[in-house]
């Protein structure tokens, strides 16, 4: 094919839903670039780049041990690849482990303080960063400055390496909520630092995992106290600027008994040739009664329709419903990244808890996505429910892998698992693979995935009522990605939905 | 032959031995089936008739893993040839292990390559015109420790159809191959029950290819064993072919049954399904491993997937990956599984219209398995299974 960015659609797949494919990786809206003099530490990764990244956050001892001992796991782990993804192992002495604006190095005393360069960056992607400002792109927000209230998120800005500053942070302090950086968070917060971080994934995880222990910066610490419902939503947003940098942020949130707090995570990155390293971590950790949604619209750069550039993003998410009834919810609208590697997971730990995992994963043109769930069932009665639907186009690789665990002590439990995927144009791939593992009588577990394009099943059942093929198809359609956008906060509802606009209609063959 | 027996010990040389971290053994234990020498395993009398007693059959005998002429019919039947392995026709000797080469990418099947490098065992059976009568393997136990190898071929011309029956232990450690080679407008049929000893472990291997309308369908019916661990690798190779597979496993204490089947479709509007049904208790452990791949211009492509599982008590385990990998758009791709207990309500329906507590059970088992029975063609056949799937519950009641 002479030009690569020519999709071939199937016959009865509308203009319009090329267009929006097209649209959502083709035209990457965020690929430029902020220009601002930088901070980096050397090139490559060594005991001393760990040592110094944990210097320049003032880290205390404790910290800086626990990195170098992650670090020195590292190196005696190889990549692993056992997933589908088909790519060029990075070298990882070929990038830089920490960057940051110059403008920074003295931290600012609060965002007014901030370089305006680096303001105007979060500006220009749409996210407020002055409290007085409503979250850019939700409609009717500046006609109804009486439901502005509603509206209001708190933001912790992540540029490259540093955290900028984050908003909302006193009204927050009134009700007890804590919100900060990470960084600050180990030095104000070492008793709940210590308590809780690398509880929930490990240092010796995984590959990447261990990686980002040893070389994290930034990243957003959330306490909810017992009792507290979380006023409003909380968000970080992360944006990768420097080139040949790898980003490595690290979220840890606890919520304490009976609270709740709902969490949004945004990610851009500008568009380059060379590929970029993005690995996080994030833990979430639910005592009794407590509910955490926590929802992402990753958007990092794709790469170009020929498969250059683009980054890597290879995080662990997992959530420990520790406590009896807590409740976990995980929404994803995963259209970015070059690879995507990526399966936040629900440890269901505490009897009765909980846990959702809600997912669209949009690949185009050479973009690879691996990604799903584990729903680890261990104490009794609990539930989970998995809900992915993967859209594949253009020459890209979409796979769904995900495990369910029923453990002998996790009686009375509950899982269902949908993945559905749809293959537009015939050059693309959508695969499955989940794992199932039930090891007592009394819970159920179901799975079911298709690969099609509409169900025949579904159109006779609405035709045979009355519907016209056309309201019949916008119907179907319709639910296909609804049953996770409607799971996703009304901030995101919309980006997500100008993201996923995709009309299917006339998709059926 | 004897050049494909040393290129397979080759091969196996270089992919070495299945091990416990392999993801394609993940919940499956080979050592059983690897160990230098397998353990006794005692012969089971269970006091019913023979398999397949009532169905005119040709019927051909395996003692311990050789063929007895003696037990065995005359091996001359209408529209079908059939030859010892050992005295394989030339286009037998050059098919040798092919099939079995092929499939083994892109996952490796090590014991399949050792059985294709040491079986000597076996039968060919090409079939050239209209069968009377279905062929039946047997496979008679003599000795407590035997450790057999068999490895058939079997060819069917293009438009012919064919019933291969297999059933009988065979052996304390068994490991087959059969590689089938269906032409266009063939039809295979199969149906196998697995040796009921109690000790006994087995590996089978069928290695498929199917030709442009042609149909196949297996049915394979396992009660007790040690450990069982039946593997399926078909490749549609023709359009409009069909490839059915079902199953059914009925575990009670000491019990490993693994289905591992990969269905590849590499031609235009082929239709396959695989359907798994499995009763476990008293620590029986099933597991299913069954991918449909799906090649890029193999479109209209009809996929499915069922696997299924009834855990009676607690302490039995079911685990599954039933996999998709589809690289074609205008498909139709699907995959089942659910895992749980008998179903209370259905339960409490059947007693409270006075069915007594055994009876009601053995009567939604059976109802759950017939999914998977129903596969089989022939109804004849498909009444003696499901004779012997009741009286295996009727036996077990408490």
């Amino acid at each position: 094919m002479a030009d690569g960015n020519e999709m071939i659609a199937k016959e009865g797949v509308e203009e319009d839903t090329v267009e929006a494919v097209k649209g959502l990786a083709g035209d990457y809206k965020y690929g430029w670039e902020t220009d601002i003099e930088m901070e980096y530490a050397p090139k490559g990764l060594n005991t001393d780049i760990v040592r110094l990244i944990s210097e320049k956050h003032n880290e205390p001892e404790w910290m800086t041990n626990w990195r170098l001992e992650a670090f020195a796991r590292w190196e005696k782990l190889e990549e692993p690849d056992w997933s589908m993804l088909k790519y060029e192992k990075p070298d990882f002495q070929d990038s830089y482990y920490y960057a940051r604006p110059k403008s920074m190095q003295v931290k600012p005393k609060s965002l007014d303080e901030v370089d305006p360069k680096l303001l105007e960056t979060y500006t220009k992607l749409g996210i407020p960063l002055k409290e007085q400002m409503v979250l850019a792109g939700v409609e009717g927000a500046d006609a109804a400055p009486a439901d502005a209230k509603e509206s209001r998120v708190a933001v912790d800005a992540v540029f490259d390496s540093v955290s900028l500053g984050t908003t909302f942070k006193e009204e927050l302090s009134k009700v007890g909520v804590i919100f900060c950086s990470i960084g600050e968070a180990i030095r104000d917060h070492p008793e709940l630092v210590k308590k809780y971080l690398g509880t929930v994934v490990s240092p010796s995880d995984n590959f990447y995992a261990t990686l980002n222990t040893a070389v994290f910066s930034a990243g957003s610490f959330v306490y909810i106290p017992p009792g507290v419902r979380c006023p409003m939503e909380l968000s970080t947003y992360f944006r990768m600027n420097a080139e040949n940098t790898g980003q490595f942020e690290r979220t840890l949130i606890i919520a304490d008994k009976g609270s709740y707090v709902s969490y949004l995570e945004g990610c851009t990155a500008p568009q380059r040739d060379e590929f970029q390293m993005h690995a996080a971590i994030v833990e979430i950790i639910l005592e009794e009664d407590a509910e955490v949604k926590y929802s992402t619209v990753q958007n990092w750069y794709p790469g170009d329709e020929n498969g250059k550039g683009g980054i890597y993003n290879f995080v662990t998410k997992r959530a420990d419903c520790r406590g009896a009834r807590s409740k976990m919810m995980w929404t994803q609208v995963e259209t970015g990244s070059a690879l995507t590697w990526k399966y936040p997971s629900c440890i269901l730990r505490g009897d009765d808890s909980q846990g959702e995992f809600y997912s669209i994963a949009i690949t185009n043109n050479y973009q690879q996505a691996d990604t799903g769930t584990k729903m680890i069932h261990l104490g009794k009665n609990t539930k989970s429910r998995i809900v992915s639907k993967g859209i594949s186009a253009g020459k890209s690789q979409n796979t769904y892998r995900g495990l369910v665990s029923m453990h002998p002590r996790a009686t009375n439990s509950r899982n269902y698992t949908q993945c559905d995927s749809l293959l537009i144009g015939d050059k693309s791939g959508a695969h499955t693979v989940p794992y199932i593992e039930v090891k007592n009588n009394s819970s159920r577990v179901e799975h079911e995935a298709t690969t099609s394009k509409v169900d025949d099943e579904q159109m006779f059942y609405c035709q045979q009522r009355g519907m016209d093929e056309e309201a019949a198809v916008a119907l179907i359609v319709n639910g296909f990605a609804k049953e996770v956008l409607q799971a996703l906060p009304m901030e995101f509802a919309m980006e997500a939905q100008a993201l996923v606009a995709i009309s299917l209609e006339g998709s059926v063959g | 032959m004897q050049d494909a027996r040393k290129s397979a010990a080759k091969r196996l040389e270089a992919m070495g031995l299945p091990q416990r971290r392999d993801e394609y053994w993940k919940y499956t234990r080979p050592d059983l089936l690897t160990a230098e020498k397998p353990a006794a395993a005692a012969i089971f009398k269970h006091g019913e008739g023979p398999m397949f007693a009532a169905i005119d059959r040709l019927k051909i005998v395996f003692v311990d893993g050789v063929y007895d002429a003696d037990l065995s019919d005359d091996l001359t039947l209408q529209g079908v040839k059939i030859w010892q392995l050992c005295d394989a026709p030339d286009w037998a000797q050059e098919s040798y292990g092919k099939l079995e080469e092929t499939g083994q990418s892109p996952v490796p099947r090590p014991l399949a390559t050792l059985n294709t490098a040491h079986a000597t065992e076996g039968v060919v059976i090409h079939a050239t015109g209209e069968s009377c009568k279905p062929i039946s393997l047997i496979y008679q136990r003599k000795s407590e420790t035997s450790d057999v190898m068999m490895h058939h071929i079997i060819k069917l011309d293009e438009g012919v159809s064919l019933t291969v029956l297999e059933n009988g232990a065979a052996a304390a450690r068994l490991n087959t191959v059969v590689e089938i080679d269906v032409a266009d407008r063939a039809a295979f049929h199969h149906i196998r029950t697995m040796g009921r000893d109690h000790g006994r472990v087995a590996a089978t291997h069928m290695f498929a290819r199917l030709g442009a309308e042609s149909t196949f369908k297996s049915f394979t019916m396992t009660m007790n064993g040690k450990l069982t661990r039946n593997e399926v690798v078909m490749e549609l190779t023709g359009d409009n072919a069909t490839a059915h597979v079902a199953g059914v496993a009925m575990g009670d204490g000491e019990f490993v049954h693994d289905d591992t089947v990969f269905i590849t479709h590499d031609a235009v509007n082929c239709e396959s399904r695989q359907v798994y049904k499995k009763v476990l208790r008293n620590g029986a452990t099933g597991v299913f491993q069954g991918k449909i791949l799906v090649q890029p211009d193999a479109q209209k492509t009809d996929g499915y997937q069922m696997s299924q599982s009834l855990l009676l008590d607690d302490n039995s385990q079911y685990y599954g990956k039933p996999e998709l990998e589809i690289y074609a758009d205008d498909v139709l791709c699907s995959h089942g599984s659910t895992t749980g207990a008998i179903d209370d309500e259905a339960m409490f329906y059947l007693r409270s219209r006075g069915v007594e507590v055994n009876e009601a059970q053995d009567l939604l088992i059976l109802a759950f398995l017939a999914a998977a029975v129903d596969e089989i063609e022939s109804e004849e056949i498909a009444d003696h299974i499901r004779d012997r799937l009741a009286s295996w519950l009727t036996r077990r009641r408490k």
